[in-house]
């Protein structure tokens, strides 16, 4: 009997190379079938509303109607071109820009602050942080609500208050001069407290012995923070800053409910644009153009700084 | 022993006369006060009486004689309660979704082998990548075809799955020593009574980070809502008190737009002066969600 096992054993071994592949195959299609079952629920709806969308947004950029009832027809790349030729669009990448600058380095600086002076937890700091990081909770709504009367010109908060100070009281909201640096500073108020945790957390990273040992070298606390403090926060550092960077894109109601844009295009950013042209003009093939040329420089810069952060875990 | 000491009692020694770091906290100080106007100019607001006139609007120092008129009016002119309702059927509907997605996907991932994991693995992480605010346009058109154009469904469904999620709840799973999971196995558990009565409670702490975020996050969105919501009644909080402010603004009700402000943010401005450590943490692990 043992002896006729191994004469049995050429016999399979000789079946035709594909059957054995798609044997394995589906063999281990049904083992994994109980894990694609559970992951189903979620990968319907990254399908319809992730990939999906994505999908669309290349089909749709590429199609145009000449009335929102007209049928659509093929424009190729046109619409990438109407929109790169529209100077509503242009200036709202160039606004977009100096908007995600002029939020993202001082809430980021104010931020590394915060968490300096509150870096020890006592019932004092933890009051602070609170305090801090209050506006992260409200709705970008609401922070607008309340900053329309900070701003409104003669009886606002910042006019009753420092108006004496200023040779002209100046119309905040309503300059096409200032009114994107007001809507910058509500942004600074409500974001400078959530990077002040990372930075909080990546504090916690930095060795308490070297520090001492600083100190007995007799550094002062500018050297430990330009030498100890700062390289050890550089992964927080750009993390915070690609956090910031998609904020100063995708969080923009603000633009919505105090300035819808203006004056005169003046606080028109990225978002409203695609916003206007998809349900103000009914003109989706602009809409998604926008939307398009707004993800892929997303994607490259998050991909690319998702790949100096593994470098550099990597290289530790 | 004064206040100073007190705060630096336990840095080193040779750093408490240093002075930088003291006036580092002192302009921290200034400025966590300067973050507290607004809410503090929202409070004296809502109960400034309207006959203090538009000037004293503006005043910090609460009036003498406080008023409930301003919580009264915006009430019953906002239909608060209305839009209260709706964006709790958002955030509710979401969460429960998102925990059945989240809970069988995080375990897959966590353990089971399965052909193409690593690609499915990349396609979840795409999600965080793609900024799902972005997405409006082409989500809207879908959300029409399926028949969800001004339905509180068609404002839920984008979020059902959740990449964040399911990354958060594979690292609570892994954590579980598969012991546990054994003693079941023999006892002739099937599959989905193992997640169910032996991973979901032991993970519950993740859970509630993650129901933190979901919740706050939807409470706050606006731009979404707004593009899918048409129906007056269906509005909620966020895009409710948008129109409300752009009406109370043209008759310079601003008291009532103090009182609409803080009825919208009150309930997470409570629970989180309740739980502020679990929102703290479970905000610094939310870094890209």
């Amino acid at each position: 009997m043992s002896l006729a096992e191994p004469a049995a054993l050429p016999v399979t071994t000789s079946a035709s190379p594909r059957l054995h592949i798609l044997k394995r195959f589906t063999t281990g299609f049904k083992a994994s079938l109980p894990a694609y079952l559970l992951l189903l629920p979620s990968l319907v709806f990254l399908a319809l509303f992730t990939y999906g969308a994505m999908g669309r947004v290349f089909v749709d950029a590429l199609y145009q109607r000449a009335t929102p009832r007209a049928p659509v027809r093929f424009v190729g790349l046109d619409n990438i071109a109407a929109v790169l030729a529209d100077s509503a669009f242009t200036g709202a990448v160039v606004n977009n820009l100096v908007y995600a600058v002029g939020t993202a380095v001082p809430s980021i600086a104010l931020a590394l602050l915060f968490a300096l002076a509150l870096s020890r937890t006592n019932a004092v700091t933890s009051a602070l942080r609170a305090a801090l990081f209050l506006p992260v909770l409200i709705p970008m709504v609401a922070a607008s609500a309340l900053f329309l009367f900070i701003f409104l010109p003669n009886v606002g908060l910042l006019d009753y208050y420092i108006g004496g100070l200023l040779p002209v009281l100046p119309n905040w909201l309503g300059d096409s001069d200032i009114a994107l640096y007001a809507i910058m500073i509500i942004t600074i108020w409500k974001n400078a407290g959530y990077y002040m945790l990372f930075f909080l957390a990546g504090l916690q990273a930095v060795p308490e012995d070297v520090m001492e040992a600083a100190h007995l070298d007799g550094a002062g606390p500018y050297q430990r923070l330009r030498h100890i403090i700062l390289p050890e926060l550089k992964p927080t550092f750009l993390f915070v800053t690609v956090i910031a960077t998609l904020n100063a894109v995708t969080q923009v109601d603000h633009v919505f409910v105090m300035t819808k844009g203006g004056p005169s295009n003046a606080t028109n950013l990225v978002l409203f644009y695609i916003y206007q042209q998809a349900v103000e003009h009914y003109d989706i093939g602009k809409a998604s153009a926008a939307t398009l040329l707004t993800l892929a420089a997303l994607m490259s810069l998050t991909a690319l700084s998702f790949r100096t952060m593994a470098n550099r875990e990597g290289g530790r | 022993m004064t206040l100073i000491d007190w705060l630096l009692k336990d840095a080193p020694l040779a750093t408490r006369r240093e002075i930088t770091p003291k006036l580092g906290f002192a302009l921290t100080v200034l400025l966590a006060i300067v973050w507290l106007i607004p809410f503090l100019w929202m409070g004296v607001a809502t109960l400034r009486p309207a006959s203090d006139g538009i000037n004293l609007m503006a005043e910090l120092m609460p009036s003498l004689k406080p008023t409930l008129d301003n919580v009264r009016d915006a009430w019953e002119i906002g239909d608060f309660p209305r839009y209260t309702l709706n964006t709790m059927i958002i955030c509710t509907g979401i969460l429960l979704v998102q925990f059945v997605t989240i809970t069988l996907a995080g375990f897959a991932f966590a353990r089971l082998a399965f052909a193409g994991k690593t690609l499915i693995f990349y396609l979840f992480l795409m999600q965080l990548m793609l900024v799902p605010v972005l997405l409006i346009v082409p989500n809207l058109s879908l959300v029409a075809q399926l028949g969800l154009y001004d339905t509180l469904t068609g404002v839920m469904m984008p979020f059902f799955a959740s990449a964040f999620g399911t990354f958060l709840m594979r690292q609570a799973f892994e954590a579980i020593p598969t012991e546990l999971e054994d003693a079941a196995l023999i006892d002739g558990a099937s599959l989905l009574q193992r997640i169910r009565h032996i991973y979901v409670p032991l993970s519950m702490p993740s859970f509630s980070a993650f129901a933190i975020i979901s919740v706050t996050s939807h409470w706050n969105d606006f731009l979404w809502p707004l593009m899918v919501i048409n129906s007056p009644d269906k509005r909620p909080l966020t895009v409710g008190l948008s129109v409300f402010t752009a009406t109370a603004e043209g008759t310079q009700a601003w008291g009532t737009i103090a009182a609409g402000t803080l009825m919208v943010i009150a309930p997470l401005l409570i629970t989180f002066l309740i739980f502020q450590k679990r929102f703290i943490s479970s905000f610094v692990t939310s870094g890209i969600k």
